[in-house]
């Protein structure tokens, strides 16, 4: 509880705070990823930048496409009406994130920017396509989600830049839905499943699926995708998914004592199928 | 007012103050001028120390002072229940280690800073240069032949070998024996994780030469007699205060190094020193519980009577052995093996063994709840060998009822017991023999559903100080009590224990209120000072009710002679002609005539008009020293499902009877069994810590450690017996630990006999669904 010296200031807008970071800074949205890392001094940031007042960084949107504000609280976005509608299953994972308070102050850009693998909203992110704005004092670009994760904590995102939004494609044509099995210390993601179905008349004519929690990055399953397009989502087709879902993870797999890669890994087939059910109402 | 408030279940007096932020702990305890300390901690389980550099450290903003091992010059943390006949050793345990560290948080460093922030900032720039020594944190592995050793003075890092029982004869019964069923039982090593982490101020005074010492203690008198030992100081020129404590579990029996070094470095700097622990040193150096490897084995005739346990046990004790370590998986462990059935030949082999792991000392149940979980998870075993009914077995083998006495195998003598009565309301409050046929049509449909059933009784309220001594506790085990009473009429009652969340303020009012009619809000119940207090033996062990209780209750007795007596000169009448009742005293046959307790407290005060010989005042104090233990005893019910595909259980119901004698406060009472079930349930499913092979702690946070949540538990459906303990002034036993002692196996075997038909017969504790799973995997050979 007892983090090393460091200053804070907080910053009026994007500008501001991408010019006052330095060398040695960090971000502080809603600090739920930041501060308990600093507290065990496994980050010793010399200054914080707060952005959580950043009007520009907070709100969400839909047209044509869902934008939400890297700043926007998990809370925010599991209430958020638009969300519900466009992407239900980014509202589910949203509200599994930690409790009311953790989502009331933690924030999408905040907790995509730690990478925890365990966490939730990432998988979603994954599966259905979002993409990550990103800002710096050199200007302004864009990654894929599927890109923008890298490894066990780590991303994409460079020294100096700032997550300033999320967009993911509207799918509420779709049926989506996000599930896990929580550790029971933490309750983070053992295993997390998000699935993303396309229905035309019982047929799954597109189907985009990430696993998270058992992985050490959400990782998108295309061979799991592959075998549940183009069928009824039949039992022959869902073990045929959850088979080649083993494969889908199996370079990225991660475990520990108390859950072993094994179990992680089987529990990701057991849940592919519990999320299929739940996404199918 | 007797009758009402005895058995009462008001609300916990201690409450508002708790609720909205007004008590104050002793982090909340601000001294002026107080230097901060912060402890260098060795980041390894055993290695030598080289050297240490602490140049630059001292050179950082607001440090004061850094000291290492040898600048300390304390006398060793003693151990302080020395059992006898086991061979005991008892390793050198510096306050700062010197040459070797033996546990990951083992203090090497002290550093004092003005603040907080400096003393860590300080305490991580200390350069250490360590040479890592081999490692060894199981205790069944440290005790073999070849195993790192962690201190010269312990041969193979056996502290002790305590031996209960006579080998040849249990031998003899084994041999004999149509069945005999076996188990290697792994006790997991638990963290207490009392909410308020542990925390140490202290003060010098040097012209007086007292030193004042706040500290998170269940024990204050304990602690200044140790502190006193450690220090040097004569011990009324130490104080030791326990503000508020915020639970302890047994975690804060113990004197630690931490406050050993406050009180040091508070001496040397002659500044106030302060010290509060983080929830990560909490983890790697607040005492951990149970931590056994158990070899049981279990006798029994083919029709089912039991004959004979026996176990070796492999009891880690972690780098040193804390204050009352030994006591543990011996006494408090081994004389529990007859449990509340009719067993006549028991055998226990207890081995202390060191390791390279955080000490281990009482948690809630001490040795206890290892006890009744090998006991009771043998005689579902022997139940399954027979295939007999574990219910049936069990009533089979349980002593009958008895009143006043009954001598056990072990020696012990159970106070009372009415042990089918409990059994049998627990049994119908869970609908049991539905149960079973429902469970088999669910096994139809692959659904696994499991019923555990556990009878116990246990030993608490601690104890006769005779045996205390037999023992070799190094203390006495009696309590004392004074009741003062104010001239308007309020009380006072100060008592040598320490209570620190267990709402025994709330419980102790409701004696005296009983016992003498003042209104319990008049009663305040004060503790945790050894100045203010009379001396006392702490709150553990379920003892403050049985033992502090008899004391104030016969306190009282004293007041309400004395009262009678006054008010019987005041109204000019005989002694023999006053009436008491609900706090006040009349002459017989004339209602009119009557002196309240509050009007006989005043005239005492004044003394104006007393009679020939008695002394004035208001006020009585009484040492208790209990005959015996109180035994509570009760039946516990768990129903369970398993979920074949993940491995998760689902607690769907929890029934336990207790019999705790007459309950003083049905809510405390309900309470008190709420949170030990919880505690116990835990422990059978998901609390565990896990070392890595090099001593590391892999459960140091609670996002590894999993502590109880309410959405696993359901309703708990509570039932009780009264059976009072007949040598008990106020007839109650304690009910502290009962919840954590019944509930670990209770749902163990519940989870086991969901298990039963895929030939599941045994997983280490904490049932994980990922260990669930891997043995469901296991049973059908991978398919």
């Amino acid at each position: 509880m007892w983090p090393q010296q460091f200053d804070y200031q907080r910053a009026d807008s994007v500008e501001g705070a991408l010019a006052a970071i330095g060398d040695n800074g960090k971000f502080l949205a809603g600090g739920h990823s930041l501060l308990p890392a600093m507290k065990l001094r496994l980050s010793t940031p010399d200054q914080l930048v707060d952005i959580s007042r950043i009007d520009a960084l907070r709100g969400i949107s839909r047209n044509g496409s869902l934008a939400i504000g890297g700043a926007a609280t998990h809370a925010e976005i599991a209430a958020s009406a638009a969300v519900g509608s466009a992407c239900p299953a980014l509202a589910q994972a949203c509200g599994m994130v930690g409790d009311q308070a953790v989502r009331n102050f933690g924030t999408l850009g905040g907790n995509i920017a730690h990478a925890d693998p365990a966490s939730d909203p990432p998988t979603v992110l994954v599966a259905c396509g979002a993409t990550i704005h990103i800002q710096s004092v050199d200007g302004s670009r864009s990654v894929g989600a599927q890109d923008f994760f890298v490894d066990l904590f780590e991303t994409d995102l460079q020294d100096g830049e700032l997550i300033t939004g999320i967009s993911l494609p509207d799918c509420s044509d779709c049926q989506c839905a996000y599930i896990k099995l929580p550790h029971p210390a933490s309750r983070y993601a053992i295993v997390g499943v998000a699935v993303c179905l396309k229905m035309n008349g019982g047929i799954c004519a597109q189907a985009d699926v990430a696993v998270g929690g058992a992985t050490v990055k959400a990782v998108k399953c295309a061979g799991a995708e592959a075998a549940l397009t183009g069928s009824s989502l039949d039992e022959a087709a869902l073990a045929a998914a959850t088979d080649a879902l083993s494969d889908d993870i199996g370079d990225w797999l991660t475990g520990d004592v108390a859950y072993p890669e094994a179990y992680r890994s089987a529990m990701a087939g057991v849940f592919l199928k519990r999320a299929i059910n739940a996404a199918k109402g | 007012m007797s009758a009402r408030i005895f058995g009462s279940g008001i609300k916990r007096r201690e409450d508002p103050r708790l609720i909205t932020g007004e008590a104050r702990y002793t982090d909340d305890i601000k001294l002026q001028g107080a230097l901060h300390m912060a402890v260098v901690r060795s980041p390894y389980a055993h290695a030598r120390i080289v050297s240490i550099d602490s140049s630059a450290a001292a050179a950082m903003p607001g440090v004061r002072a850094i000291f290492t091992g040898g600048d300390i010059d304390l006398a060793g943390l003693p151990t302080a229940w020395l059992i006898p006949d086991s061979d005991l050793k008892t390793p050198e345990h510096p306050a700062l280690a010197r040459d070797v560290a033996r546990y990951v948080g083992d203090g090497v460093a002290i550093v004092l800073a003005d603040n907080r922030y400096q003393a860590q900032d300080a305490a991580d720039a200390v350069m250490v240069d360590y040479a890592e020594l081999p490692v060894v944190v199981d205790p069944h592995e440290a005790a073999q032949a070849g195993a790192p050793q962690l201190h010269d003075d312990v041969e193979g890092n056996i502290a002790f070998r305590w031996v209960m029982g006579d080998r040849e004869a249990s031998d003899a019964v084994f041999a004999a024996a149509d069945v005999v069923v076996s188990e290697r039982i792994l006790q997991q090593r638990l963290l207490p994780t009392a909410m308020e982490p542990r925390a140490a101020s202290a003060q010098y005074n040097a012209a007086t030469g007292e030193l004042t010492l706040w500290c998170t203690s269940q024990n204050p008198h304990i602690h200044r007699f140790i502190v006193s030992a450690v220090t040097g100081l004569p011990e009324n020129k130490v104080r030791v205060i326990a503000p508020e404590v915020g639970g302890g579990f047994g975690s804060k029996i113990p004197c630690y190094p931490d406050e050993a070094l406050v009180s040091w470095a508070a001496m040397k700097l002659g500044v106030p020193v302060r010290w509060a622990e983080t929830r990560s040193e909490n983890y790697l150096t607040t005492i951990h519980g149970r931590d056994h490897v158990q070899f049981v084995d279990m006798a029994a005739s083919h029709d089912g009577k039991i004959l004979g346990l026996r176990a070796t046990v492999y009891a880690g004790m972690g780098a040193y052995l804390s204050t009352a370590a030994p006591g543990i998986p011996t006494i408090l462990h081994g004389l529990l093996y007859v449990g509340p059935y009719t067993i006549d030949n028991v055998f226990c082999e207890s081995i202390g063994v060191m390791t390279n792991a955080t000490p281990t000392d009482a948690y809630r149940g001490a040795g206890r709840p290892e006890a009744t979980f090998l006991l009771e998870r043998m005689m579902d075993k022997v139940a399954g060998a027979l295939d007999m009914d574990p219910v049936a077995l069990r009533r089979q083998n349980l002593i009958p009822p008895f009143e006043d006495g009954y001598e056990v195998a072990t020696t012990l003598i159970y106070d009372s017991g009415d042990y089918e009565a409990a059994f049998d309301k627990a049994l119908e409050m869970a609908g049991y023999a539905d149960f079973r046929s429902h469970q088999a049509q669910a096994r139809q449909t692959g659904r696994y559903l499991g019923i555990g059933v556990t009878t116990y009784t246990e030993m608490c309220g601690l104890g006769p100080s005779q045996v205390a001594g037999a023992v070799g506790f190094q203390g006495g085990l009696w309590e004392s009590a004074t009741v003062r009473v104010t001239p308007t009429g309020k009380v006072q009652a100060l008592i040598g224990a320490s209570p620190h969340g267990q709402g025994s303020e709330t419980t102790l009012a409701q004696i005296i209120s009983a016992e003498l009619g003042f209104p319990v809000d008049d009663i305040e119940v004060i503790h945790g000072d050894t100045t203010e207090t009379p001396m006392g033996w702490g709150t553990y062990g379920s003892r403050t009710t049985p033992v502090t209780g008899a004391a104030l209750a016969q306190a009282s007795r004293k007041l309400k002679e004395k009262a009678r007596a006054l008010a019987a000169h005041l109204m000019e009448a005989n002694p023999d002609d006053i009436e008491y009742a609900d706090g006040s005293f009349s002459v017989k046959g004339s209602p009119d005539q009557a002196q309240s307790i509050q009007d006989v407290a005043l005239m005492a005060h004044l003394a104006w008009n007393m009679p020939e010989g008695m002394d004035p005042g208001f006020e009585e104090s009484q040492f208790y020293d209990p005959p015996n233990f109180v035994y509570p005893f009760g039946t516990h019910i768990a129903i369970v499902e398993v979920d074949p595909v993940t491995g998760s259980i689902d607690l769907q119901r929890y029934i336990a009877v207790d019999d705790c004698g007459p309950q003083i406060n049905p809510e405390i009472v309900a309470g008190q069994i709420h949170g030990g079930v919880v505690q116990g349930v835990a422990q059978a499913l998901c609390e565990g810590v896990i070392y890595d092979d090099s001593g590391q702690l892999l459960t140091g946070t609670m996002l590894d450690y999993c502590l109880p949540k309410a959405d696993m538990f359901p309703n708990f459906e509570l039932g009780e017996t009264v059976t009072p303990s007949p040598h008990h002034p106020v007839g109650v036993k304690g009910v502290g630990e009962t919840g954590t002692i019944a509930s670990t196996p209770t749902v163990y075997n519940a989870v086991l006999d969901a298990l039963s038909p895929l030939g599941i017969a045994q997983i280490d504790m904490p049932l994980t669904a990922a260990k669930v799973w891997q043995a469901i995997q296991n049973a059908n050979g991978g398919n």
